[in-house]
């Protein structure tokens, strides 16, 4: 071999690393995360079919984290998230509404919802937009338990109960439906995840897509997957929704963030979820 | 007054003589510090835990001064040397007089 070939092969080498510009060194992957004992979660597993050639393998935030926050969220006990779970539990139970109704009085116990979380945003024929877990809370709590002031999108009480439906999905792996009547939203959500937003230009792929493992400041980037919300966040005391999330880092960019509850933010949601088809749902999950 | 304050205990229902348990617990208490102020300008008055015992069959475990320092939710792990059946007695004091308890009974064998 002469050496301009060799120069060639290592000059093609170091382009290489830059273009997937992945610093996974100090990520330690592999880690196996069952919570309580008995729910086993897929951390890392094969990207879904869209992002063959995108990802080798896609990972939950809990990869990111310390070996503290990852504990944390292996017990229900120190999980704070759980907290949040149970004042859930207490509104499921309590009647809301001209209807008299609570929860309860159609679902029974939150276990019957254990498939929503995973499937959730998905296609609401009879209202003919994609909806997320949200959404359907609003629904039920509007149309048929007469409740005069529906939870806010973002409030406390929406964060509880959608912690509450996420937590008793946890260990399903994440499958919402991209195809069909909902393809539409998420051709927008993947339009939106690849455009550069506010002063500082920034999609959510350069950041996610692009550096994930790198640090942003002290911190790891993670692949921005949201099988782990509502997630708990240590620098917040409290438990974070998806769009939440996303208006934070919108708001980063310096740009100016759709709103909460938003058709760009539930179309966002979808197109995310979507990347996260084989994952499992964490949520309440620990992060900091 | 505090609302939604919920204590709880994790503690292993067996063990050998002289062996040395984990024990957690966990009160869930907004511990406002008295230094933030709200959004009409005005300091949100102090409202925290300030002190937390645990006692094993009436003897005294631990007890824990508390400051406003302590975030929200305040977690309490540490380990006992359990000789004998027994109750533990958790006990937190709120700010506001309000006493909450707990208890967790351990077998011996």
């Amino acid at each position: 071999m002469t050496r301009k070939a060799l120069l060639g092969g290592t000059s093609a080498a170091i382009l290489a690393v830059l273009a997937a510009g992945v610093g996974l060194a100090d990520i330690r992957t592999g880690g196996e995360l069952v919570i309580n004992g008995e729910i086993a979660i897929v951390t890392e597993t094969e990207p879904p079919e869209h992002l063959a050639g995108v990802f080798d393998t896609i990972y939950s935030g809990w990869v990111f984290r310390t070996d503290e926050t990852r504990a944390m969220q292996a017990d229900d006990f120190d999980n704070p998230g759980m907290l949040y779970v149970e004042q859930g539990i207490e509104a499921f139970n309590t009647a809301m509404g001209t209807e008299g109704n609570s929860c309860a009085s159609c679902h029974e116990n939150p276990e019957s919802l254990a498939g929503v979380r995973a499937t959730y945003p998905q296609w609401d024929e009879e209202h003919g937009e994609v909806q997320t877990v949200e959404m359907q809370i609003l629904e039920c709590q509007t149309e048929r338990m007469g409740v005069a002031e529906p939870y806010g999108y973002d409030s406390q009480e929406m964060r509880n109960m959608v912690a509450l439906i996420a937590s008793v999905g946890r260990g399903q792996t994440v499958n919402v439906a991209m195809d069909g009547p909902a393809s539409e939203a998420w051709e927008l959500g993947r339009e939106i995840y690849y455009t550069q937003y506010g002063q500082m230009e920034l999609s959510c792929a350069q950041c996610h897509e692009n550096n994930y493992g790198n640090l942003i400041r002290a911190d790891h980037l993670s692949q921005g997957q949201v099988n782990g919300f509502p997630t708990y966040r240590l620098k917040n005391a409290n438990i974070v929704s998806i769009h939440n999330r996303f208006r934070g880092c919108i708001r980063d960019t310096r740009g100016e963030p759709y709103a909460v509850g938003s058709p760009e933010f539930v179309a966002l949601e979808l197109y995310v979820a979507s990347r996260g088809n084989g994952l499992t749902v964490e949520g309440p999950a620990v992060r900091n | 007054m505090a609302e939604n304050v919920t204590p709880r205990v994790r503690v292993p229902r067996d063990a050998t003589a002289g062996e040395s348990v984990s024990v957690r617990t966990l009160i869930s208490h907004p511990m406002e510090s008295g230094q933030r102020r709200g959004s009409d300008g005005n300091v949100i008055p102090r409202s925290i835990i300030n002190r937390f015992t645990c006692e094993f069959n009436g003897a005294l475990v631990v007890d824990v001064e508390i400051h406003p320092g302590v975030s929200t939710n305040p977690y309490f792990q540490f380990d006992a040397v359990v000789n004998e059946t027994g109750t533990f007695q958790f006990t937190w004091y709120d700010d506001d007089g309000s006493v909450y308890t707990d208890t967790a009974d351990i077998t011996v064998a």
